[in-house]
Parts: structure tokens; C-alpha cells; sequence
């Protein structure tokens, strides 16, 4: 029985140093890229234009967040951006309708009614995938364009804006900051930090990682392989509620190219931060690094004057791949 | 057998062509266009179904069908259905792309149907009777001179620039030939892809890159909600002017409030739909001649005109 306990401990120990290590690259390609954008044009580094960029990672940074725990649970999830138009389009709709009865307080209850919104198609994702038995990429592909497909439906294809009255009320969730920290960025931090406790000090999270790397031990372990990751898709469609809660004051509207294209950012996001696609581990921070490292190359394209607009997404996608080299050489 | 056989296909025959006769005597224009994805097509839906039912309110002789679809295959269905089902007395297509519809709307043609090609053209101009577009060209132009006269000939510009197309490289073609002879300089001119939230990001980037602006273009309306968002959170006061294009609602709004920021506005209308079926309509019930090409022009839409532009019930 010790020498079981102490084999474990040994296990962990090992395991701690050399997450560490994985844990540490996103953060080296991160300063790289910091030193090297400062070095193109000093403006990068200013207080101003670091702001903005970690201000507007809060998105995929949130989204990513859930989908580490899809990902890491074996899972895929390509609709979070059509759910984010969705949930966004729901929300402010119903603001709209209640604004006349409660005043002020249909924020209040908007966020609370995005969060339900969300969790609810997050267990459908998960539903289909688990006791359906539908491959998580063919579902979710199935799910985001009945997501997009109704944004589209309740704006007509055009536009839906949130009431006058709760433009200026609602406007401080995202340009709003406590104490020089801009709001989105203290709810990011806050999602990942629950997160991280979530995923790695409680049996949940042990359960989340067990049944991605091999569900077949896990279930024979006695972990309940499809509770655990209907729950993962759960976590997702939440992650998503939040994130629309923080995208409605920015623009103040949503239109049917609402977070088009999120899901390739998220899961890139996810990979960059050293989260393996086949799933087994999740690295919340990493995730968070890996989300402020793609705004921060957008970024650079624009700060910059030597690259010609035609030819920014190649260099882009150029850049992402060194920042994969430079962590895989740094284990 | 063969007896009640023929008597039945005989019945059948005489029946069809009484149908037939029928159909006749009301003459069809199908109206195949994009489905509403983004607000610009929202717009053309909305202008279609009013023109279908102002037009078979007004000409009990015609009747005016709306087919939406999803994409450039589903249209080419569509066209396929639609032909296959019954007589087509004129066509008026906005094509999803031109290569893929060039080859069903000519079999169309061939069957005697009238065409009427909107906005994109089709790779064979021989294939339409009538043509109806904007003029992208203009879109740039009327916007850059009004900024040449406006800042005195002098000052800087940011540009936004939508999807690598041929209307997106018009209209920046159409700008820069505005400005020609002047002494504004344009800084940059980055994508931003039509889309609300790409350009808040683009914009935030050129405020921090540049300390001095003096006017921003993006050459779409939605792009342009995104630039005056980034734009108010920056305070930046350097900013004279923030102009778009293309006649959404809530600029339209703007410019009818003589708004400081965006006093201006030039029209690339999803209306231009309304004007190609009521044209054909003409031509279909008063022989009236509109063979060949139309180009609608982009006035310069100013708070004394603006209403004439505004269409509060249009999605766009």
C-alpha cells in the first residue's frame, strides 16, 4: 500500500517538473514575440495598445478555457462561434423585450438568461456526441450551422442592435476597468483561475484527463465516461455564455458574422498552449497565453510596415508555426 | 384497356394544355437571388419581396416569385427547379458567383426566357438582355472627393478595405483616383472583411500606430460602426471625419442628424434589386424598351437627401 502511495507521489513529482516545462513554452513564445514586436515598432509596447490587445483576447481566451476541458476530455468542438452569435442574439433580444417592465436590472437578467442559453447548448453538443454517438467533429459541424443558421433567422440577415437605454449602461462591462485593469481581462483571469482549479485539484478534472486519454481504462476504472464529458461540452457552452456577456457592450449588436471563425481561433489558441488535440491533458494558462499570442501577431501585422496586406495571413500563419517549433525545441 | 387508356390520356392532355392556357394569360418573372447571410443581402431580400408584391398588386397580369438561396450550388438547383416547373416569362438573377451560374442562366436563356442580370455579372455578357449594377468605381471617388474638399486638399487617411474582390478593389481603386492630385496621404490600407469586429480591431491598431489621423474610409457600412466604436473609446480627437459606404440604416441616420463625424454617405444600394423587377415588369406589360446596361450612380447622400435613402423597416 505505500510503496503504492509512494510510487504515485514519485509519479506526480515527475509529472510537476515536466509540466512545468510544457507549461513554460506558450509563455517563451509569448516573450519572443513581445521582444521582437517592440524591436519592428516601440508603439507595440505602449500601455495603450497592450490594453486593447489582451482586452480583445478575452474572448477566445474564455472560449478557450472551456474548450480545453472539451479537448482535453477527447472531445471537439467547432460550433463556439456560431453559439457565441446565437447566445449574443438571444441575449440582446430578450434585453430588448424586458428593458420596458425592469428597467436597467434586464442585464442583469440577459446574463443570467445567456448563461442558461449556454449551458443548455453545450449539453446538446454534449448529448449528441456521448449517448448519440455521433463524432464530436461531424456534430459540432452539424450544430454550429444550426447556431448560425438561427442568428441569421432572428436578424433577418441584417442587424440586432440592443435598446438606446442600455447602450450607455451596459458600455463600461467592456471598456470599463478596475484599478487600470480592463473588465474582460479581470473576467478572463477569473474564468481561468477557476478553471485551473477545477481541472487540476478536483476528481473532476482527474476524471476530464483519464477518460481523454484512454476511455476504455476509464471506464473500467469506474469514472462515468459520459458524464464527465457531457459535463466537459457543459463547461464549453458556459465558457461561451460568459464570453457573449463580455462581446455585447463592445459592439453593442449582433449580426450573423458574429464570432465567425472563433472555433479555428480557439482551438488554435488551445493547441498553441500545449493542449494535444487527442486530448489526455488540458494546460488552462497555456490556452491563455496561446489566445493573447494570436491577437498579438494580428497586432504586429498591422504595427508594422514591412508586410504587404495581401500577404498578412501567410505571414501569420508563418509565425504561429514558429511559435509551435519554438516550444517543442524547448522541452 | 387501351380504350379507357386513351380516353384517360386524352383527358390528361386536354387538361394540361387548358393549364397551360391558363398560365398564359399571367406572365412570370422569377426572382433568384442570394439568401439574406449578411446585412447588404438582408437588404436585397427585403427589396425583392416589396417589389414582388408592389409589382403583382399593380399588374394583375404578372406574377413576381422570390426564390432565396444558401449558395452558389443552391442556386444553380434553384434555377433548375424553377425552369423545370414552369414557364419562365423573364429571370432576374442576382448570380452568387459568375462562373458557376453563366452556364444554367444561358439554358434559361435559350428557352426564350428574358434575362435580367444584377449586380455581379455573368462571365458572357451575351447571355443578359438587361444588366443593372452600382458603380463601385464611384463609391471610392464621390467618398474621396468629398474628403479632398473637406480637408483642403491636405491630410491623412486610414483605409479599410473589405474581402479580396473585384467590388473591394474597385472601390479602393475608385478612392486612390480621388484623391489623385491632392495632397492626402493614405497611411494604410489593411483588410478588415466586411465584418463589424475586425474592423473595431483594425482601427484600434491604426490609433495606436498613428498619432495623427484625419479621416478614416472603410468602404462598407458595418466595418464603419466598428471604426466609430474603437474611435470613442480612444478619444481621439484628431479625427475629423469617419465615412463608409453603401447606405446602411443607421448611417443613413447619421448623416440625417448632420452628424460632425460621418456628415456623408454614398449609396451602393441593395434597392437596385426593386429597380431591376420593376423594369423587367415594365417591359413585360407595357413592351416597354430596357435592353441593355444600367449603371446606377453613387451620389454623394447628404443630410438634404438623406430620407430619400432611408428605408427604417429594411433589415439594412
Amino acid at each position: 500500500m505505500a510503496d503504492i502511495a509512494a510510487t504515485t507521489a514519485r509519479a506526480r513529482r515527475k509529472q510537476g517538473t515536466k509540466l512545468n516545462w510544457t507549461e513554460l513554452g506558450p509563455f517563451l513564445a509569448l516573450a519572443v514575440l513581445l521582444v521582437v514586436g517592440f524591436l519592428v515598432n516601440p508603439d507595440f509596447l505602449s500601455v495603450n495598445n497592450i490594453t486593447n490587445v489582451v482586452t480583445r483576447s478575452a474572448f477566445v481566451i474564455v472560449i478557450g478555457v472551456g474548450a480545453t476541458f472539451v479537448i482535453s476530455s477527447g472531445g471537439l468542438d467547432l460550433s463556439v462561434g456560431s453559439m457565441a452569435a446565437f447566445v449574443t442574439g438571444v441575449m440582446i433580444l430578450f434585453m430588448n423585450t424586458v428593458v420596458h417592465d425592469i428597467g436597467s436590472n434586464a442585464i442583469a437578467a440577459g446574463m443570467v438568461l445567456a448563461l442558461v442559453v449556454g449551458a443548455f447548448c453545450g449539453l446538446g453538443n454534449g448529448l449528441i456526441v456521448t449517448v448519440g454517438g455521433i463524432e464530436p467533429f461531424i456534430a459540432t459541424l452539424g450544430t454550429m450551422g444550426i447556431f448560425r443558421a438561427l442568428i441569421t433567422y432572428l436578424s433577418n440577415g441584417g442587424t440586432i442592435p440592443i435598446d438606446h437605454s442600455l447602450r450607455d449602461v451596459y458600455r463600461p462591462v467592456y471598456f470599463g476597468a478596475v484599478l487600470g485593469v480592463p473588465i474582460p481581462v479581470i473576467v478572463s483571469l477569473v474564468v481561468a483561475a477557476a478553471a485551473s482549479v477545477l481541472l487540476y485539484r478536483t476528481k473532476y478534472g482527474r476524471s476530464c484527463a483519464a477518460v481523454g486519454a484512454n476511455e476504455e481504462v476509464a471506464r473500467y476504472s469506474g469514472i462515468p465516461v459520459i458524464k464527465t464529458r457531457v459535463i466537459a461540452y457543459v463547461i464549453q457552452g458556459l465558457c461561451v455564455a460568459v464570453a457573449a456577456i463580455c462581446y455585447v457592450p463592445r459592439l453593442g449588436a449582433a449580426t450573423p458574422t458574429t464570432g465567425l471563425l472563433w472555433e479555428l481561433q480557439v482551438i488554435t489558441a488551445v493547441v498553441i498552449g500545449g493542449t494535444p488535440l487527442r486530448g489526455g491533458k488540458g494546460h488552462i494558462w497555456g490556452t491563455v497565453a496561446g489566445a493573447v499570442i494570436l491577437e498579438l501577431i494580428a497586432n504586429l501585422m498591422v504595427l508594422s510596415d514591412f508586410v504587404s496586406e495581401y500577404l498578412v495571413a501567410a505571414v501569420q500563419g508563418v509565425i504561429i508555426i514558429i511559435a509551435m517549433l519554438i516550444q517543442r525545441f524547448s522541452k | 384497356m387501351s380504350k379507357t387508356k386513351l380516353i384517360a390520356a386524352t383527358l390528361v392532355g386536354s387538361l394540361l394544355a387548358a393549364g397551360a392556357a391558363l398560365a398564359e394569360d399571367k406572365k412570370t418573372i422569377v426572382v433568384s437571388i442570394p439568401a439574406a447571410d449578411h446585412g447588404w443581402t438582408a437588404g436585397v431580400v427585403y427589396h425583392a419581396n416589396a417589389a414582388a408584391k408592389e409589382v403583382n398588386a399593380a399588374f394583375p397580369n404578372i406574377n413576381v416569385v422570390v426564390k432565396t438561396s444558401p449558395s452558389a450550388a443552391a442556386q444553380v438547383s434553384a434555377l433548375e427547379d424553377l425552369s423545370a416547373k414552369r414557364k419562365m416569362d423573364a429571370l432576374v438573377i442576382l448570380p452568387y458567383s459568375s462562373e458557376e451560374l453563366t452556364g444554367p442562366v444561358k439554358s434559361i436563356k435559350e428557352a426564350g426566357t428574358f434575362i435580367t442580370v444584377v449586380d455581379r455579372g455573368l462571365n458572357d455578357s451575351a447571355i443578359q438582355d438587361l444588366y443593372l449594377a452600382g458603380d463601385n468605381i464611384a463609391v471610392g471617388k464621390t467618398t474621396a472627393k468629398f474628403l479632398v474638399d473637406k480637408l483642403g486638399g491636405k491630410g491623412k487617411v486610414v483605409v479599410l478595405r473589405g474581402i479580396p474582390t473585384v467590388i473591394d478593389d474597385e472601390r479602393i481603386q475608385g478612392f486612390k483616383d480621388g484623391l489623385a492630385g491632392s495632397d492626402i496621404k493614405i497611411l494604410d490600407i489593411q483588410y478588415a472583411n466586411w465584418n463589424r469586429d475586425d474592423a473595431f480591431k483594425l482601427m484600434q491598431d491604426y490609433l495606436a500606430k498613428y498619432p495623427q489621423i484625419d479621416a478614416v474610409w472603410a468602404n462598407d457600412d458595418d466595418m464603419l460602426l466598428g471604426v466609430l466604436e474603437a474611435v470613442k473609446q480612444a478619444k481621439r480627437t484628431d479625427i475629423k471625419f469617419a465615412l463608409g459606404g453603401n447606405g446602411m440604416k443607421q448611417i443613413i441616420e447619421k448623416v440625417m442628424a448632420n452628424d460632425p463625424m460621418t456628415p456623408i454617405e454614398t449609396p451602393y444600394p441593395p434597392s437596385m434589386i426593386k429597380t431591376a423587377i420593376y423594369m423587367t415588369a415594365a417591359a413585360l406589360n407595357g413592351q416597354a424598351p430596357i435592353r441593355g446596361t444600367v449603371k446606377l450612380g453613387a451620389p454623394l447622400i447628404t443630410q438634404a437627401n438623406a430620407k430619400d435613402y432611408f428605408f427604417p423597416n429594411s433589415p439594412f
